[in-house]
């Protein structure tokens, strides 16, 4: 394993710390529970956003952190779940009385400790549980979908709405129609090492991609030799067009999204090439990110989310946001 | 059952589960994503450590603190679902009387129920449900009959084993196994496997009493 790390049992406080410190002017980060809140007490009157889930897929969530975005952010160990008491003391600290929306990836253990907190936690609060991932079968006889990518655009967008006064309602009522109106497609070449595992998460072979990949290089659909870009784009845009259905001239938010060990060079050729397939097919993109901001450690790879957008999806993307990881129109 | 062998089991749980670790690090990798073990391993240390607070306390008390120890120390599913069951096994009635073994089932049984509840995950899901919730369906048996307490415990360790091989066949329905499909058929899910050691350490110890 190489890294930079002085001893596994402080890679999470040292990262933390050094979280806090670049950012000191937006966020701070809180110890024992952990969470990392904003600098500034939450407005009356606006309804705090709540997520989190393991670290090791940075900046989500602390980067989110700030004006027009989340209230506050539990990191868990490396792609392990919070726990209750940081959800329970994160919603205490950010509550200003109009109650606290917490948004939840759709895995086992962050829906299990995200509920137990939300039980433990006393005031007015609701829950949206995100699953854009179209590589999993969404039945009644599975988990469901995975929470990945639309995560981010979930939180932008409500975190909006938030700020200009929506209500818990109308925050959850919009969230869900941003997950709902997502889709997501991973694809992974190598493995990620979890730092107290000190060994690659699985052997993948030199010529060989994961397609469907989860964001803890959890395996996917299959196993397949690599190919040349526009293929692999094309195969995932069409799992993403198969399930979402946009319409001819349809307006969409086009997100190439980083697994961490991807260079941005890459990751801009990922778009050039999904542009010119959904200009093919008559889909229209109005907006687009380009980044890691949703990451699986070191893993190279990348994710193509697509969200149909109408006006009120527009009108919040648009806003100002100010967070260590996001920052336009202020 | 008291505080001190609840941390007694512990320690001994704590050697079985360094001896596997390996074993059970492998089949996460397999199909899931390699926390597991790291999680058992990080909660049993936690509970260990916390001997010399909790061994004079009663009960009850003491059952709530490991929970909230194992709650707020561990993260994941793992977390949630050990931290529930302590939980849940304080609640049980009339713990500041003496605990017979009858007593420990009814606590056990609490607990798993719980368990199952916040995990929503049924016997033949491929989670460590599997192992758990027949080992409770026994001990509700044991507890109303009056069987001879070692023989019930070699049959629950018998059940554990068999179970936890079951899950190998098993097409995942919960959890991050699930997103595999038929590729986690051929794979011990590794939180059935832990389960097993863990049930087979306490009843192997109780059987040597």
């Amino acid at each position: 394993m190489k890294k930079f790390i002085n001893n596994v049992d402080d890679f999470l406080k040292e990262s933390l710390n050094g979280f806090g410190k670049a950012h000191n002017d937006i966020i701070k980060v809180n110890f024992e529970p952990n969470f990392i809140s904003r600098k500034t007490k939450t407005k009356e009157g606006k309804v705090s956003l709540v997520s989190g889930g393991g670290s090791g897929h940075e900046p989500m969530h602390g980067g989110f952190v700030g004006h027009g975005m989340l209230d506050a952010a539990c990191p868990g160990f490396v792609f392990s779940a919070p726990t209750p008491d940081q959800m329970q003391a994160a919603a205490e600290h950010v509550d200003s009385g109009a109650g606290v929306l917490f948004i939840v990836k759709n895995y086992s253990g962050d829906i299990m400790n995200f509920q137990m907190g939300a039980e433990m936690y006393s005031g007015k609060n609701d829950s949206i549980i995100t699953n854009d991932d179209v590589a999993v079968e969404d039945s009644t006889f599975t988990t469901g979908r995975r929470g990945v990518a639309a995560t981010v655009l979930v939180e932008k967008i409500v975190g909006s709405l938030a700020e200009n006064g929506g209500s818990l309602e109308e925050c959850k009522k919009l969230g869900e129609k941003v997950n709902k109106n997502s889709g997501t497609m991973g694809v992974a070449f190598t493995s990620c090492t979890v730092p107290a595992a000190g060994k690659p998460t699985f052997d993948i072979g030199n010529d060989e991609m994961e397609f469907g990949v989860g964001i803890h290089g959890e395996p996917g659909r299959k196993r397949e030799k690599i190919q040349p870009s526009k293929i692999i784009v094309n195969n995932m845009l069409e799992a993403i067009i198969d399930d979402l259905k946009p319409q001819k001239n349809e307006k969409t938010l086009l997100f190439v999204n980083g697994m961490g060990g991807t260079p941005l060079t890459e990751l801009y050729l990922v778009y050039d090439n999904a542009c010119e397939i959904l200009k093919s097919k008559g889909i229209e993109i109005t907006r687009s990110l380009v980044g890691n901001y949703c990451t699986s450690l070191e893993m190279q790879g990348a994710s193509i989310t697509l969200l149909k957008c109408d006006e009120e999806i527009l009108k919040n993307w648009d806003a100002p946001v100010h967070t260590a990881a996001m920052r336009w129109g202020m | 059952m008291s505080v001190s062998f609840l941390i007694s089991q512990a320690k001994n749980i704590q050697i079985v589960i360094d001896e596997n670790a390996a074993e059970i690090e492998a089949l996460d990798q397999n199909i899931g994503d390699g926390d597991h073990i790291f999680n058992v391993q990080r909660g049993l240390k936690l509970v260990v450590e916390l001997e010399n607070d909790i061994k004079n306390l009663p009960l009850q008390k003491g059952l709530n603190m490991i929970a909230m120890k194992v709650l707020s120390g561990i993260g994941g599913s793992s977390g949630a679902l050990f931290g529930t069951f302590f939980m849940s096994m304080a609640k049980t009635p009339d713990l500041d009387k003496n605990i017979d073994f009858n007593k420990a089932c009814e606590m056990v049984i609490t607990g798993i129920n719980a368990m199952k509840e916040r995990g929503k995950a049924d016997v033949g899901e491929k989670t460590m449900m599997d192992v758990l919730i027949p080992v409770s369906e026994k001990l509700n048996e044991l507890k109303s009959s009056n069987a001879n307490m070692k023989e019930g415990l070699s049959e629950i360790i018998k059940i554990a084993e068999d179970r936890m091989l079951s899950t190998k066949d098993m097409l995942a329905t919960k959890g991050r196994a699930s997103f595999l499909g038929e590729r986690a058929k051929g794979h011990i899910d590794p939180g059935a496997r832990s389960s097993q050691l863990i049930i087979d350490t306490i009843c192997k110890s109780l059987i040597n009493k």
